[in-house]
């Protein structure tokens, strides 16, 4: 069984490598922190808190926190879809902390239910669950830290790089160009 | 499904939460709820089986959201997604 500090230490250590601040009400913060705690305890991995898990790990990836869809929110909004996450201005003060609208895609969420009701009605336990990626709205790109050379596939560029700590301007985009010309 | 009745003497709408006993903005939206008085129902969705997961997702999607928690459902009919205190403030005329 996980520890609820031991969550605290890996949010806390997530944060601190990509640049993001973690809720400052500290009770918004726990209570957080303890919904992923019970979900890994439940699934075997912290899902998100604020979304429904399937408890099938393929359905489910897209929302194990940090969920895919935590950077273009916070990047947008200034904050996860749960609030753990937030940035820097949201800490001071400057931005307020307001609910956010779902970035997940409805589709996912749809495959997720219909999966699920598929089971019942067959009330066999099917393991495998083959279904085709769903397009996902966030549009990742390559980027690279003109520091150290890290390389990281996202939407945008982290805050620091995780690396060596330079900041977000220090990122540029890999261009990849297919030059058929002799 | 486990619905839970909270009473209070601001009884004027109905209100249903659709909540997950896990996320912090449901908590505080039941907060608000019970802080303001007012008496209503809720869920708690991942408490509950996979054929009620379902008969929620439609019930949400019959009045026009989508199974997104908090989902506020007041007299039957009017929908709020999130803890929009604004909006419920308005709704319940508090």
């Amino acid at each position: 069984m996980i520890s609820l500090e031991k969550v605290r230490q890996r949010a806390e250590s997530d944060a601190k490598t990509y640049g993001y601040y973690l809720n400052s009400d500290p009770e918004f913060l726990n209570d957080l922190l303890e919904g992923l705690r019970k979900n890994e305890e439940r699934y075997g991995y912290p899902s998100c808190p604020c979304r429904v898990a399937t408890g099938n790990l393929e359905l489910d990836r897209d929302i194990i926190c940090p969920c895919d869809y935590r950077d273009p929110d916070v990047a947008e909004f200034g904050t996860c879809y749960c609030a753990l996450y937030v940035r820097k201005d949201v800490v001071e003060g400057k931005t307020s902390l307001m609910p956010i609208p779902e970035r997940r895609p409805l589709e996912k969420q749809a495959r997720a239910y219909a999966v699920t009701a598929e089971k019942i009605a067959e009330k066999t336990a099917a393991t495998t669950t083959k279904t085709e990626q769903p397009r996902s709205e966030v549009r990742k790109k390559l980027w690279y830290c003109r520091q150290c050379g890290y390389v990281v596939y996202r939407e945008d560029p982290p805050y620091v790089c995780p690396i060596c700590k330079a900041k977000r301007e220090m990122f540029a985009e890999i261009a990849v160009r297919v030059d058929l010309a002799g | 499904m486990n619905v839970v009745k909270v009473a209070g003497k601001n009884n004027k709408h109905k209100v249903l939460v659709y909540a997950l006993s896990t996320c912090a903005w449901c908590k505080m939206t039941k907060k608000f709820l019970k802080d303001n008085d007012v008496e209503y129902e809720y869920v708690d969705v991942d408490l509950c089986s996979q054929e009620d997961h379902e008969k929620i997702r439609k019930d949400i999607e019959k009045k026009g959201g989508h199974a997104s928690f908090p989902t506020l459902i007041i007299d039957d009919k009017k929908l709020i997604t999130g803890f929009r205190k604004d909006l419920i403030k308005e709704a319940l005329e508090l």
